[in-house]
């Protein structure tokens, strides 16, 4: 797989020169695969909103690089916009961004902005709308008539609406009840399966990260602590767990279980799969 | 049973419609009691009506039928409202909008102020709610440069400093991250259990249930199950058809007795879980 | 960039500045102020740059904090510094340079009017980066007491004005974030028109004034859950009471103020 995106030694110093100077991110170095469903996870502070705020060139590295599509994303400032168009990035509680009289207009607003008009334009903006579940007669309406998970919903149409290739999303779900979750990350999942586009989501939830992605990059204090697929990252529960890192509930069963000298796989994260370990266990016993 | 700190009878409710609507009914007929020093979970999706409710625990909503009474008063009564906030009180989702002062000392103090409590008798209960919530040493900090979890420890504490009997949470853990959830159910699990202050804990994180003395789930407005975290997190189907999930613990083991395993539906924590799991096993 | 807005900023501490009744600095910052206008020469200058500087350094606050605030009215003291310079009349020339021409009475007066804004300024701020707003309001409250007798509102305007001063912060970091947001679908609040530059604010203004009114509502909520009922029967954590170091500093800032009214 080619890479999409490449972040290069990439460092992030705030208030330079005073006494709160400090380095949210620090020599963080890794690469984003064209069409990967990467999730990233760490604490608050943990320099999340920052590196992804890099990604899209909204804040502007203090040392390092981004590169996308092997360019250097600053190599001409002017042009930084087009980067915002190719890589969208979508905020934490993103419908407080709502401005528009309707839906449409709402969802149009990025799309006009990369300078979109007439069919392609009315075609981006009804395609992403349905990727996310909005109905046709909702767009007409106002996007304060909604509800909360709706208008969350409309802002994340407002940025798939620019059709970019890298779509970074900061805890997407955070806030909604559990049926709200999984419809959404039903919705997220079905546009990374349709349009083959890469997708990174960040996330302090384990279990949310665990279901959704191909790949973690997990964050402590500015550096990146480890990475690689679920498997391999929660086989490492025990030195998440020392991190001060959650790990998802299967893993601390699986835990648990390996403790008590039963020969459950480390890399089982997810339920079915501890299921069918143990499944495979009796099996084993009653054969023998 | 013992004496209840809240009690609704028949308590239905419905926001103002718009014009030439019918309004929506929220609440259709709630009789819940709310036993004194006892921690209740309210759980339900969004829309179940379980926010409505809280609102109506200390008359910020008043019953569009039926009563409720907090300590015995009546919340339709006016003239004990003060009485009534002072004795349940609430803090709420999102905690930048409930820190009135700049200084966290000045907040935690506000509620006390209003009800005329004398100056040194304030500086002790400012100091005495702060500690308890793990917060003494940020007396003098500007709350917006606090973490998530810490101001709502502070919006705790404020609620505290009024000496009420019961505390609401109306999803004050919805907007935080893991952390700081456990910062706040820590800090409300402590306030129950050494100063014997009910809580109303409403959520939809279902984990946030396993310690709870009491689950009351509500859908569509009404009380849909009620009893303790086991009685009710055993009811895999029956969750799950009100868009509530259930612990991967319990789903695991609704897995394996379908799969014929012996093993008891109600181990809800990890350690339960995988101790029933192995006993099963070593069978 | 918006975070540089130091107004309204408190820096906690437990120096005597810090520990002065508000209302003594309320007052205190009035006297210098007089003194300020009142203040023709060097040596009057020179006393109240220097009270302001034994004041910062008893206060603790970091010189640079002060002159920091003093950033967003640049523009305005360079401007009347140099307004002063050029335009004053007078006979003697200090420089002639074409239609150009500096008089030493413009020279002098162009000094005193910065010297005079840059204090007036740092002396506020130096109250109020050492008195919290609340107990700077509680302190305005306190002096204007007597208003409330011709019926005006001064509670109410009190506590308008802290919660005010204690959402700023929370609001520029909002419109910081949407800010953000709206550049990450493309905006753009640098190039165009002046015309297209204001339209550009719309998607910043529409969902500030939301959140705005959303905060108000449950601000008001919450404090009716923590039983605010107006300031009848209010009582406070820090009762405001004056002490010997307030009648100290009252009287020595009376003392500074007539001196320089004399030194004329």
């Amino acid at each position: 797989m080619e890479p999409i995106l490449q972040v290069q030694h990439l460092t992030h110093t705030y208030s330079v020169g005073t006494p709160f100077q400090r380095s949210a991110v620090e020599d963080m170095s890794f690469d984003v695969y064209d069409g990967e469903f990467l999730g990233i996870i760490g604490h608050t502070g943990s320099g999340k909103s920052t590196l992804i705020q890099h990604l899209n060139g909204l804040l502007k590295p203090t040392s390092g690089q981004i590169l996308l599509h092997g360019r250097d994303i600053w190599a001409e400032p002017k042009k930084i916009r087009d980067v915002r168009f190719q890589v969208g990035l979508v905020f934490q509680y993103p419908e407080y961004q709502l401005f528009e009289e309707t839906v449409y207009k709402d969802i149009a607003f990025g799309p006009i902005n990369q300078g979109k008009t007439g069919e392609e334009l009315d075609r981006c903006v009804r395609e992403a709308a349905r990727l996310v579940g909005i109905r046709d007669d909702q767009l007409d309406k106002s996007p304060f008539e909604l509800s909360g998970g709706q208008k969350r919903r409309v802002a994340l149409a407002g940025v798939m609406a620019m059709e970019p290739d890298v779509l970074v999303l900061d805890e997407p779900t955070a806030g909604l009840d559990p049926a709200g979750r999984e419809n959404l990350m039903a919705n997220i999942r079905d546009y990374h399966r349709n349009k083959k586009r890469t997708i990174i989501l960040v996330s302090h939830s384990m279990d949310e990260i665990a279901q959704n992605v191909d790949r973690i990059l997990v964050l402590k204090s500015a550096h990146v602590l480890m990475s690689g697929t679920p498997a391999e990252v929660f086989a490492r529960a025990d030195e998440l767990l020392s991190a001060g890192l959650d790990v998802p509930q299967v893993t601390r069963i699986a835990m648990k279980l390996r403790e008590r000298g039963l020969a459950i796989d480390p890399a089982v994260y997810t339920v079915e799969a501890l299921e069918r370990e143990l499944l495979a266990l009796r099996g084993g016993e009653t054969v023998c | 049973m013992k004496d209840a700190i809240i009690e609704t009878k028949d308590l239905s409710f419905s926001y103002p419609a718009d014009e030439g609507e019918e309004p929506a009914l929220v609440l259709k007929g709630v009789d819940l009691a709310v036993e004194k020093g006892s921690f209740v979970v309210v759980l339900g999706h969004n829309g179940s009506g379980k926010s409505t409710l809280a609102k109506t625990f200390n008359g910020i909503l008043l019953p569009g039928g039926g009563r409720v009474y907090v300590a015995g008063m009546d919340t339709s009564d006016e003239d004990l409202l003060l009485a009534i906030r002072s004795t349940v009180g609430m803090v709420f989702q999102n905690p930048d909008n409930q820190i009135v002062a700049n200084v966290v000392e000045e907040d935690v103090a506000f509620g006390p102020e209003n009800l005329g409590v004398p100056s040194p008798e304030i500086r002790k209960r400012v100091d005495g709610a702060l500690a308890a919530v793990g917060m003494g040493e940020f007396a003098r900090h500007a709350p917006h440069l606090l973490s998530g979890g810490q101001k709502q420890r502070i919006a705790i504490a404020g609620v505290l400093a009024m000496e009420p009997e019961c505390i609401v949470l109306d999803e004050a853990t919805a907007m935080l991250d893991p952390v700081g959830r456990r910062e706040v159910l820590s800090a409300v699990h402590k306030l129950n259990r050494e100063k014997g202050i009910t809580v109303v804990l409403i959520t939809h994180h279902m984990n946030e249930a396993e310690d709870a003395d009491r689950v009351v789930v509500m859908d569509d407005g009404r009380i849909a199950m009620d009893g303790t975290p086991r009685e009710i997190f055993t009811q895999v189907d029956q969750l799950r058809s009100m868009g509530l999930t259930v612990p991967d613990t319990v789903d695991l083991l609704d897995r394996l007795r379908k799969d014929g395993f012996d093993v008891p539906l109600t181990a809800l924590t990890v350690e339960e879980c995988a101790d029933a799991v192995y006993g099963a096993m070593a069978k | 960039m918006l975070k540089d807005i130091t107004l309204g900023q408190y820096f906690p501490g437990d120096t005597v500045a810090h520990r002065l009744d508000p209302r003594t600095k309320i007052l205190l910052v009035v006297l210098y102020i007089v003194a300020l206008f009142c203040a023709d020469s060097l040596l009057a200058y020179g006393i109240l740059a220097l009270v302001l500087a034994v004041c910062v350094r008893v206060s603790r606050v970091g010189l640079k904090a002060l002159v920091r605030g003093l950033k967003p009215v640049v523009f305005i003291i360079v401007f009347t510094g140099i307004l002063n310079l050029f335009f004053t009349p007078g006979d003697q020339a200090l420089v002639e340079w074409g239609f150009l021409r500096i008089t030493t009475v413009g020279a002098r007066n162009a000094l005193f009017m910065v010297l005079r804004i840059m204090l007036l300024i740092m002396g506020t701020f130096l109250m109020t980066y050492t008195t919290s707003p609340i107990s700077l309001t509680d302190g305005l409250e306190r002096l204007l007491n007597w208003m409330k007798r011709l019926h005006v509102p001064v509670h109410e305007l009190a506590m308008i004005m802290s919660i005010a001063l204690r959402f700023i912060p929370t609001l520029i970091e909002e419109t910081d974030k949407i800010m953000s947001a709206q550049k990450a679908r493309g905006a753009d609040f640098e190039s165009g028109s002046i015309i297209q530059k204001a339209k550009a604010l719309i998607p910043i203004l529409v969902p500030l004034f939301v959140s705005a009114i959303r905060r108000a509502e449950e601000l008001a909520t919450a404090m009716e859950c923590r039983c605010y009922h107006g300031g009848e029967g209010r009582t406070k954590l820090h009762v405001l009471q004056y002490a010997g170091r307030d009648y100290a500093a009252l009287a020595m800032g009376a003392v500074i103020t007539v001196g320089i009214i004399a030194l004329r």
